[in-house]
């Protein structure tokens, strides 16, 4: 297994791969932290969907994650792409009998590609949150936003949370994409039919019926990296809500990817 | 301790309502060089994939090197394989492609430039796959399937897409791994090629096994073929007629007569050519090639 994450590391660490991705979460971590104090009197809003957040909340404890909370879900669909892509091209490739042949058991293959996936998740996440919260930190006093309360503990137990937060919703995302590659066995497939999926067909449907949204796997994802709305909220989805119907999509898919996985033939 | 490489007793795999391979038995003995023959579709590279693990028989047993095919972790570790040609990630070179293999396997990665240099890649190691020709890609596969330093080695058409030098090349690197104690098995779809250098043979012809055996025991028991040319075409029937009033099967093919019978009737038949006032141009008495007994055994073309 720690074979196979080694291995696989290998190829994720390829510049191409590497360095595009983190240039691309660099890019977009500083652009949504820094949308949210450059637009702050915007009356179009300065957040997501035209959300405004004001001075108020984000010179709570909170507001130094608020670009880094905002940036989550991205960091998702970057991740499903990643994961999508590194699975199934090993069918496309015709790779997948190289490394059954090195490596035969099937789910240590399957596991050493996971760790190794979510190494590369956790390098992206975490310099996601050094670039959103040193956009933050620069950015406030021209915002004119108070930064006491960030550098207090609940501004580090915040940035703890949202970690932890953005790190489960991360590995939840990548899993899809993963589950995706394995079904359908092609990069492109997989992830035209996830993102097309997140951004366009869930939104539809909760545009078309609002309740729909507690139990989409993509809508549920997002509350998590955000922390969720707080229990009572009618807009929004409750954290452990998200956890519980999350973690079902999540842990559902990844078994029966599993299992085919193991059980089918490898003929292409 | 087992003396068979490979042992299979009635492998089948069946894919819906066709058979790709049915009730295959064959063992392959250790140490030799393994041609593993038939042609496009007969079933080959799925026998090799139930071999390595890929796929699983629908009925039937395997062993290799001792081993269940039940349990592939047990013998893989020493099997080298290069299935339906080379698959490798194009966007790394050659080395990193070996490297990654190597890691993926536990097999020490300082073997890696070696192996490419053993397979005349050693200059364009750092190259992408990508950019690589038909065969060097070939080379690359052969050096993945040497990195376990393989007590088998599996090769599904080793050949395909080298030049001539570059089969000459891999003929003399299998020869050399064969006297090293290695055993190979190797198919090709080009049955002139697997007569150079094959020991062993084992036929497939639609998923079933024609012949398994010695290389010499299957020429030895070959019927011997006269060739034959007139020095006018015409008179190709004539002697079509002579030979069939002697008992011998022939037919005429690329302007030629190919009668089988032994070498000593080729002194008769000169005779009753000569006795008819044809004068023959060409006299070859000759043991047909594996291609010609192929055919023969599976009453094919």
């Amino acid at each position: 297994m720690w074979r196979v994450a080694l291995s696989e590391l290998r190829k994720l660490r390829r510049p191409t791969l590497f360095l595009g991705t983190m240039g691309a979460v660099i890019f977009f971590s500083a652009l949504f932290s820094s949308l949210l104090f450059l637009l702050i009197d915007s009356p179009d809003g300065n957040s997501d969907r035209g959300r405004t957040v004001g001075r108020e909340v984000l010179g709570l404890a909170t507001g130094v994650v608020q670009g880094f909370s905002n940036v989550g879900g991205f960091l998702g669909i970057i991740a499903l792409c990643v994961f999508a892509a590194q699975t199934a091209q090993e069918y496309t490739y015709g790779t997948l009998r190289n490394i059954l042949v090195r490596q035969p058991g099937r789910m240590r293959v399957l596991v050493g590609k996971f760790i190794a996936m979510n190494l590369f998740a956790l390098i992206m996440i975490t310099l996601s949150g050094l670039i959103s919260v040193s956009a933050s930190i620069l950015l406030a006093p021209r915002a004119k936003v108070s930064t006491e309360l960030w550098f207090t503990g609940d501004g580090r137990q915040a940035l703890i949370t949202t970690f932890i937060n953005i790190t489960v919703s991360v590995i939840g995302f990548g899993t899809i994409g993963m589950v995706l590659g394995l079904l359908l066995r092609s990069p492109i497939s997989a992830i035209s039919f996830g993102v097309l999926w997140l951004l366009i067909v869930e939104n539809l449907l909760i545009a078309v019926k609002n309740s729909l949204q507690d139990w989409l796997p993509g809508a549920q994802l997002t509350a998590i990296a955000s922390g969720g709305a707080q229990r009572g909220f009618s807009d929004g989805i409750e954290y452990s809500h998200a956890l519980l119907v999350g973690g079902i999509y999540v842990a559902v898919g990844a078994l029966v990817a599993s299992l085919l996985f193991v059980r089918r033939d490898v003929s292409n | 301790m087992s003396n068979t490489a490979i042992s299979v007793s009635d492998l089948s795999k069946k894919y819906g309502e066709r058979m790709a391979v049915s009730h295959a038995s064959f063992e392959v003995p250790l140490g030799t060089i393994c041609g593993f023959v038939g042609p496009n579709g007969s079933g080959k590279t799925t026998t090799m994939r139930m071999l390595l693990g890929l796929i699983t028989p629908t009925g039937g047993t395997g062993e290799i090197l001792g081993e269940s095919i039940e349990h592939p972790e047990k013998y893989l570790p020493r099997v080298g394989a290069m299935i339906e040609g080379p698959a490798f990630y194009p966007a790394m070179s050659g080395s990193e492609n070996l490297k990654y293999l190597a890691e993926l396997g536990g097999f020490p990665t300082n073997r890696v430039q070696h192996l490419l240099d053993q397979v005349g890649l050693g200059d364009r190691s750092k190259s992408k796959y990508k950019t690589y020709s038909l065969g060097m890609k070939q080379r690359l596969g052969i050096a993945a399937a040497l990195l376990p330093d393989p007590k088998l080695l599996m090769l599904d058409e080793p050949t395909n897409g080298l030049d001539p030098e570059g089969i000459q090349e891999v003929r003399a690197l299998l020869r050399q791994l064969a006297n090293d104690g290695t055993s190979v098995f190797v198919s090709s779809h080009l049955l002139s090629e697997l007569e150079l250098i094959s020991d062993y043979l084992v036929m497939l012809r639609k998923g079933e096994v024609v012949f398994t055996g010695k290389m010499m025991e299957l020429m030895v028991n070959a019927q011997p073929v006269i060739i034959a040319k007139a020095a006018h075409d015409g008179d190709l029937v004539v002697l079509l007629e002579i030979a069939q009033k002697a008992g011998h099967h022939a037919v005429i093919r690329d302007g030629a007569l190919h009668v089988e019978g032994p070498a000593q009737w080729a002194v008769e038949f000169n005779r009753a050519a000569f006795d008819a006032g044809i004068t023959l141009s060409q006299l070859t008495p000759q043991l047909p090639n594996l291609e010609e007994t192929f055919f023969e055994m599976t009453g094919e073309k």
